[in-house]
């Protein structure tokens, strides 16, 4: 028994939206990132019922994207040093639905884990053709694609020599207010994720398994670059819609 | 989106693909995530237009200079450019601004009030990201010319009367001030969403 097949609004109701799954998103006080410490709140979070602004949201179109915005490799004179790769996927809700013409933002530290950043400096170089920074629009299925070059880890003050696995940073919108979803990408069989507490603050091992792309070499392409897969699911809608008030 | 691009790809009731969870924007998305006219939700110089100021602390009372605030809000009638909303869109309503905070932890978004919606006193939703929070956490501003309205709404009203006044800005010098406290004493109100 299908759900149904698409969900143009009728006339006093409103698309709702499924509360994750218990163990799929980390909790805000995990004591593991010390940074958490003082920034997560004490008082329990208020239900907010999904009402129009919670399921309507930005659509950001294709003037927030230039021509080159998606390929990290070509926004200098020169190309960056490191392993060019390709970072393609889907952007899809719960059920399945393409989110289509959406924006997705990335950053990233260059091929040595540096960050083009004024606080970051740690002894690793810049390289001055390479920002870190890419948008995309995802196409009518939902897909989205960058080329870049695959981000070293770096060290960072948690714990004794500690370090952040590979990893770019996503940013989506989706369809409406309650999806939105900012993540970190990484790479298959990074040594580092068992040492890694923003990884492992996610409680579910299959939803970490879900930040994980996969090696994907039928978009390798020969003698260029390698291909990574990165789907990214959003929370689906629920069947039951709800009644809006009129006033 | 039309029911035409939807067709053919939705999975089954037993088949729902679990979420990706939310990692922490961390120390460095200034890189990344800022645009020029971020703050501005509706277009410099449009009348009416004013200033939402306010600065992100922490539960020792810090200001957090590494935090992104986003708001998202109705037009002046309660409209937005949305194909969900049942009432239909309004075109060109941008309703979204963006600020990341700056060195002493301020963020700044420029916008209109939005108007009333069935039901709700007119308010802005918001998200806040930043270092140190795995997850963002979400919560409303209210203004404090709806008062009236703010007795009936019925998000204010779930809230503990205690903390209502965590979500309704203050007004101020071009506008109104809205500070957001993530821990501690006058903790603002966050809401699961």
């Amino acid at each position: 028994m299908a759900v149904p097949t698409h969900h143009v609004a009728e006339a006093g109701t409103l698309p709702q939206y499924r509360s994750d799954p218990d163990g799929s998103q980390p909790p805000l006080d995990f004591p593991a990132y010390r940074s958490t410490g003082l920034r997560h709140p004490n008082e329990p979070l208020i239900l907010l019922p999904q009402r129009l602004t919670e399921v309507t949201g930005p659509v950001l179109g294709p003037g927030r994207v230039g021509p080159l915005d998606h390929d990290l490799t070509r926004q200098h004179a020169g190309e960056p040093i490191g392993q060019r790769i390709i970072v393609h996927g889907t952007l899809r809700d719960g059920n399945g639905r393409p989110v289509p013409n959406s924006l997705v933002e990335i950053w990233q530290a260059n091929a040595g884990g540096r960050y083009r950043h004024k606080v970051d400096n740690w002894p690793s170089p810049l390289d001055p053709n390479f920002t870190g920074v890419g948008r995309a629009l995802t196409d009518a299925q939902g897909h989205y694609e960058f080329v870049t070059i695959k981000p070293g880890a770096y060290p960072w003050g948690n714990h004794d020599n500690a370090w952040r696995p590979a990893h770019i940073h996503f940013s989506v919108f989706g369809r409406a207010f309650t999806q939105r979803l900012v993540t970190q990408m990484y790479f298959p069989d990074d040594p580092l994720f068992a040492h890694d507490p923003v990884f492992n603050s996610v409680p579910d091992e299959a939803a970490r398994q879900r930040m994980v792309s996969q090696f994907d070499l039928d978009n390798t392409v020969e003698q260029w670059a390698l291909g990574f897969r990165f789907d990214i699911v959003l929370r689906g809608r629920s069947a039951t819609p709800f009644e809006e008030p009129h006033q | 989106m039309t029911a035409t691009e939807l067709s053919g790809t939705e999975l089954t009731g037993t088949e729902l693909a679990g979420p990706t969870p939310s990692q922490t924007v961390g120390p460095y998305l200034a890189i990344g995530l800022p645009w020029p006219d971020g703050p501005d939700v509706v277009p410099p110089g449009t009348p009416g237009a004013f200033e939402v100021v306010g600065t992100v602390f922490d539960g020792n009372g810090q200001p957090v200079p590494d935090a992104m605030v986003e708001t998202w809000q109705a037009d002046p009638d309660g409209r937005f450019d949305h194909p969900d909303d049942p009432r239909g869109a309004v075109p060109g309503w941008r309703g979204f601004g963006r600020s990341a905070t700056d060195d002493s932890g301020s963020y700044v978004i420029r916008t209109v009030l939005p108007g009333a919606l069935p039901g709700q006193a007119p308010h802005l939703d918001v998200s806040v990201f930043s270092r140190g929070l795995l997850n963002r956490v979400v919560t409303r501003i209210y203004f404090p010319d709806h008062q009236d309205a703010h007795a009936t709404d019925p998000v204010l009203t779930s809230v503990p009367e205690k903390r209502r006044g965590t979500l309704v800005a203050v007004p101020s010098e071009g506008g109104y001030r809205f500070d957001v406290h993530l821990q501690g004493p006058g903790e603002t109100v966050f809401f699961d969403v």
